[in-house]
């Protein structure tokens, strides 16, 4: 231990890396069928932890608390999250669809302001951090040098489990064929009978939800809330989508983990470095591989 | 023969110095006052100077404050920590102006290292960019512990005032006029509404694109000194991105390629968020609502949508009062 490429950064890594994933999934499949740089995507993940917190409170006064306590409160974070997400394309991206770019990607800058500050001014939320419940009882476990706690596991397993899901949804199901042909072209799909818009909000909730999902994960990994959460996490995602080729799912995910990876090896080395690391990924892919990692594989775009 | 004119906009300047003086002067305004317009001021500079870079050019920036912060902290480690000057000493105030002008060009510098991945970006990738070079700026500020750190630099002379502001501001708007309406801004314009076409009508892209970036780096850094001489601080968090949003809602409602619409939206929306700072401190101490200043950011995220959504091109639109049209001269 202490140096920076032990088993145990990876491990921490793999789990930053899977909360990352979730987080980055939703910005690529949005950006892949909208074209749009979600910037609130971030905050959606926000409303996921808290939508997840109040669950807990209310759950509380009927369920014991475990595995199937835990089971519902992920439920409601990622429908809270993705219900919030489905409102923000209705209203805010969905009557800017055909104006130039750089207008939706301001207007999402605005409705990011808006979640943030609207959670921070509301009364029960407020603006200081809040601690997050443990859900289920922290364990340790000791593999090969590394302590793994079981939330480490669950971290992992939920990831695995969405995205699996969530290939076989884009694979096998009629709406993942429209996703796919949304993606490719908005317009023939939309001659061949494919209700665009709908395929637009099912990706914005599914998306949504992910990150729901991953603010679950977070709030429990990291035991602190607040309203400005997201704000990092977002971007760093949104940088591991763009490191594995935006629009491009594996790739998102496979960014993802190396950022994860990358970002903790580099804070254990120097904290400066871990906080600035993604930044310098950030400038260093888009100016010798703009495309990505996968980038070039169109085939697997969504 | 020709009857020499002044300039409408060297005549609206100097009415617009001359009542604000003579209202402070007789009392009208107090100090309360004169540092919101002094401030609306700076956020003129900084407004306009990213519509040159937003709106004009065509490209997006969402790290402006950072280059504000590279001119605060330049020239206030000129002033405060090597010189350690006062502003009652004449000689002073010139290497106040020349310090400025040291931060400015640092930060144009800056603003020459981020034109370049602007070559190769376009739209969103690009302010993801600009928006990482600001976070950048401000983690490596909050990291040197010279200029004081997670603290902020301190106890800046207070420089700054009503006469030095008006002057900076009043020299950037002459300027940046002259540039937008000169056959430069027009190859600029071009680049915005279609960079392809524009390249092959012969434009150099790449020298306007970067040019753009270095000249607003070079404002928004006189901005930023001043603002640091006036608040008598620099502080990392001023020049965040929660900082570089408001300046652009100041383009977007003021109008994208405006430069009307900028200083007019920069005044407006400092008022306003004077007033609702006092309208939400009056809720919640006299009439008891527990109430907190985020409503004030609620309402301006609530208005960058609205303005997107139902006037997407801003209030003025493209258009230019005819104050800061360069007159044609007639034979």
């Amino acid at each position: 231990m202490g140096s920076v490429f032990s088993l145990q950064q990876i491990v921490n890594g793999l789990q930053l890396g899977a909360i990352y994933a979730l987080i980055a999934l939703g910005y690529t499949m949005v950006y892949g069928i909208v074209r749009l740089i979600n910037f609130a995507h971030g905050d959606f993940f926000m409303v996921g932890a808290f939508a997840a917190y109040g669950a807990f409170y209310l759950f509380n006064f009927f369920l014991p608390p475990g595995g199937c306590m835990a089971f519902l409160v992920l439920i409601m974070a990622m429908a809270g999250a993705g219900a919030i997400a489905m409102i923000a394309n209705k209203f805010a991206y969905r009557p800017l669809r055909y104006k130039p770019r750089l207008s939706s990607l301001v207007t999402a800058i605005g409705v990011s302001m808006l979640l943030e500050y609207l959670f921070s001014a509301t009364p029960f939320i407020g603006p200081s951090p809040r601690g997050f419940p443990e859900l289920l009882k922290k364990r340790m476990f000791l593999i090969g040098g590394a302590e793994i706690s079981n939330y480490v596991m669950i971290d992992l397993l939920v990831a695995a489990v969405l995205m699996i899901g969530l290939t076989l949804l884009i694979q096998r199901t009629p709406m993942g064929k429209a996703m796919r042909a949304v993606s490719q072209d908005k317009d023939a799909a939309k001659l061949m009978g494919i209700d665009v818009e709908k395929v637009i909000s099912f990706t914005f909730l599914i998306g949504g939800s992910f990150a729901g999902a991953a603010g679950l994960l977070a709030g429990l990994t990291y035991p602190r809330i607040q309203p400005y959460m997201g704000i990092l996490p977002g971007l760093k995602a949104f940088i591991a989508a763009v490191l594995g080729g935006i629009g491009n799912v594996p790739g998102a995910v496979l960014g993802a983990f190396i950022m994860g990876i990358a970002e903790t090896c580099a804070t254990a080395y120097n904290s400066l470095l871990g906080e600035g690391i993604a930044f310098v990924i950030l400038i260093v892919v888009l100016l010798l591989r703009p495309n990505g990692i996968l980038g070039e594989k169109t085939a697997d775009k969504i | 023969m020709d009857k020499f004119k002044l300039p409408r906009l060297a005549i609206a300047g100097a009415i617009f110095y001359a009542v604000v003086q003579l209202l402070i002067l007789t009392g009208v305004l107090n100090g309360y006052f004169v540092v919101i317009i002094n401030r609306s001021m700076i956020f003129v500079i900084l407004a306009a100077t990213l519509n040159l870079i937003n709106g004009i050019t065509g490209q997006f920036s969402l790290g402006h404050m950072g280059f504000a912060a590279v001119g605060a902290y330049v020239s206030g480690t000129i002033t405060t920590l090597v010189f350690k000057l006062s502003p009652h000493v004449f000689g002073d105030n010139l290497i106040f102006v020349g310090a400025i002008l040291l931060g400015a060009c640092a930060a144009g510098v800056v603003g020459f290292l981020i034109g370049f991945p602007s070559l190769r970006l376009k739209g969103d990738y690009l302010a993801i960019v600009t928006l990482g070079f600001g976070e950048i700026i401000r983690t490596i500020l909050n990291n040197i512990a010279y200029v004081g750190g997670p603290r902020g630099l301190l106890g800046i002379p207070k420089f700054s005032n009503f006469t030095v502001i008006f002057l900076f501001t009043f020299f950037t708007i002459v300027l940046l006029r002259n540039l937008v309406q000169s056959s430069h801004g027009r190859a600029m314009l071009s680049i915005r509404e279609n960079e392809l076409a524009s390249e092959l009508a012969g434009v150099d892209t790449t020298k306007y694109k970067v040019l753009g970036f270095v000249v607003g780096a070079f404002f928004a850094g006189i901005a930023g000194g001043l603002l640091a001489h006036l608040l008598q601080i620099a502080h990392p968090t001023q020049y965040g991105f929660y900082a570089s949003s408001i300046l652009l809602i100041m383009v977007y409602a003021g109008g994208m390629g405006s430069l009307t619409g900028s200083i007019l939206a920069a005044f407006s929306l400092t008022f306003l968020t004077e007033g609702l700072r006092v309208g939400i401190d009056w809720l919640r101490d006299s009439v008891g609502i527990p109430i907190g200043t985020e409503w004030t950011m609620v309402i301006y995220a609530l208005l960058l949508i609205f303005v997107m959504l139902f006037k997407t091109e801003g209030f003025m639109g493209m258009r230019e009062s005819k104050i800061l049209i360069i007159e044609e001269k007639h034979v």
